[in-house]
């Protein structure tokens, strides 16, 4: 592509990639708490504002539900604000979570994936994004800690996109992608200062009768997210759909846009689809577990195994016409799930995926494997164990067993 | 819900108020009604200061304060900051 940017190769962990990446995307505020495997990110951007590298405003606050309080309050006057956690940090900001997204602050937040207590673990799993994926905010998964990088810059645009106005979380694998050195590709400063751009904002009416950008200011007093009961608040809910629905467009532009500078795309942003156009037998997997698979996939394609894997980049929207196209010419699917949904009959992107695929014109059979709870490593000879169940599915014409635990000793 | 509600697409994102909360008469939630002894009140206004509705308002030219019943919720933190008692609370329908 004729306008890629030189770039500059570095050795950076998953943190240090998305604390780079907030540093060259022009931050007012930061406010975070820290908390493994996260903590590298506070505290290397810490270290940026410490040293003069940046002009953000850096909030040591006591909580991550004041971590978030105070992201909530920067936006909403305006600035860009950012902020990281993990685990039992993002089960803290559950509460406020809720007020990000209702009053449409774009509130970009890094989640470095973590299992929740108890028993207490650190290592990665998706179990703490998973439980707020009903909270209103966009979940973008990083495969590698490049994507992690790109992502956060992609993500201020995403969220401060005028028909989106929504926040976002970027999810990195605990510890196998926030803690792992990789050659990231850093684009130049000035490169990341034009795309993700100046904030800009829609003009509301206020209770004075004038007409302002929304954001709060002095001079154009208004009120967000105050009471609204029967009559109203069903109305704003149904907004936050909306803009959830124009996000899948958003993040699509947003992948290509980005590609014109860097060179670098993510399927169509919402998934990427790995040797499925033929594809018989496909697995579907979010955040690093794809990396794994896809090497899996080279494998069995040797071998003339018609394998594919389906990754799903943006979990929230629910990207369900792409997964539905990309899954139509699929005969049996497994759907992996780094978290579990107790008593609810398999993991949540099992559920969602199983539920999308009922109006697909050819239905695939759909299995779910619960895997790498609280880190668990999986294994190529793990993963590939489930494309040979899919086949056997195929030859046998029925499922025996729905849900599996991949990896568990029983 | 009334006619003139509007629908999601018309109204403001994230709650913004497009009216003042001034039309808005808060002092229909109330059971108890402050009411003042002029006599006992020696107009120290504490219970202006910590009125939460803003409902008690200090009139300089009068020398006086009077009790604005649209938006007093009956909360009775008044009566309870007076230092001469100077406010009870009594049952609206007495």
């Amino acid at each position: 592509m004729q306008n890629v940017v030189k770039q500059e190769i570095m050795a950076l962990a998953g943190d240090q990639a998305v604390a780079y990446a907030v540093k060259q995307s022009d931050v007012d505020v930061v406010a975070a708490y820290p908390i493994t495997p996260q903590t590298i990110i506070v505290e290397k951007f810490s270290e940026y504002v410490a040293d003069g590298e940046v002009e953000t405003e850096f909030v040591c606050v006591e909580s991550e539900h004041s971590a978030m309080a105070a992201s909530i309050s920067a936006s909403a006057t305006g600035a860009r604000a950012f902020t990281a956690t993990a685990s039992a940090g993002l089960a803290l900001m559950h509460e406020m979570l809720f007020v990000a997204s209702g009053c449409r602050v774009p509130v970009v937040m890094a989640v470095a994936n973590r299992a929740l207590s108890a028993p207490l673990n650190i290592h990665g799993d998706h179990s703490d994004s998973m439980a707020q994926r009903d909270s209103g905010w966009i979940q973008l998964y990083a495969e590698n800690a490049q994507e992690a990088y790109d992502s956060i810059i992609q993500a201020f645009r995403i969220a401060e996109n005028l028909d989106v106005l929504l926040p976002v979380m970027v999810g990195l694998d605990g510890f196998t992608l926030s803690h792992t050195l990789e050659n990231v590709e850093a684009l130049p400063d000035e490169t990341v200062k034009d795309f993700v751009g100046v904030r800009k904002f829609p003009n509301v009416l206020t209770h004075e009768g004038k007409t302002a950008p929304f954001r709060l200011d002095p001079a154009n007093p208004m009120t967000m997210g105050p009471i609204a009961l029967q009559n109203y608040y069903f109305e704003f809910k149904r907004q936050q759909e909306e803009a959830m629905e124009n996000a899948l467009t958003v993040i699509q532009q947003m992948n290509s846009e980005y590609a014109k500078i860097s060179g670098r795309s993510y399927g169509n942003g919402l998934i990427e689809a790995y040797c499925l156009e033929d594809a018989e037998v496909a697995t579907i997997c979010l955040g690093s577990t794809a990396g794994t698979m896809k090497t899996v996939v080279d494998d069995l394609r040797q071998e003339g195994v018609k394998a594919g894997l389906l990754r799903l980049r943006t979990f929230r929207p629910l990207p369900v016409e792409a997964i539905r196209s990309a899954l139509a010419n699929v005969k049996a699917v497994a759907v992996m799930d780094k978290c579990i949904s107790f008593g609810g009959n398999g993991g949540p992107v099992f559920h969602e995926v199983r539920h999308l695929l009922y109006e697909a014109t050819n239905r695939p059979y759909v299995v779910n494997y619960i895997y790498g709870l609280g880190g668990r490593d999986t294994s190529p000879v793990e993963l590939r164990s489930i494309y040979e169940n899919l086949q056997g599915i195929l030859q046998a014409g029925r499922v025996e067993t729905p849900i599996q635990y991949l990896g568990l000793r029983d | 819900m009334t006619k003139q509600d509007k629908n999601w697409k018309e109204i403001a994102p994230a709650g913004v108020c497009s009216k003042s909360s001034s039309g808005f008469l808060t002092g229909d939630w109330k059971t108890y009604t402050p009411v003042r002894d002029p006599e006992k009140c020696t107009r120290c206004l504490l219970c202006v200061l910590f009125c939460p509705d803003g409902a008690i308002h200090w009139y300089p030219d009068k020398g006086d304060i009077e009790f604005d019943c649209s938006f007093c919720k009956g909360c009775g933190i008044c009566a309870n900051q007076c230092p001469t008692n100077a406010i009870t609370m009594k049952l609206e329908q007495e």
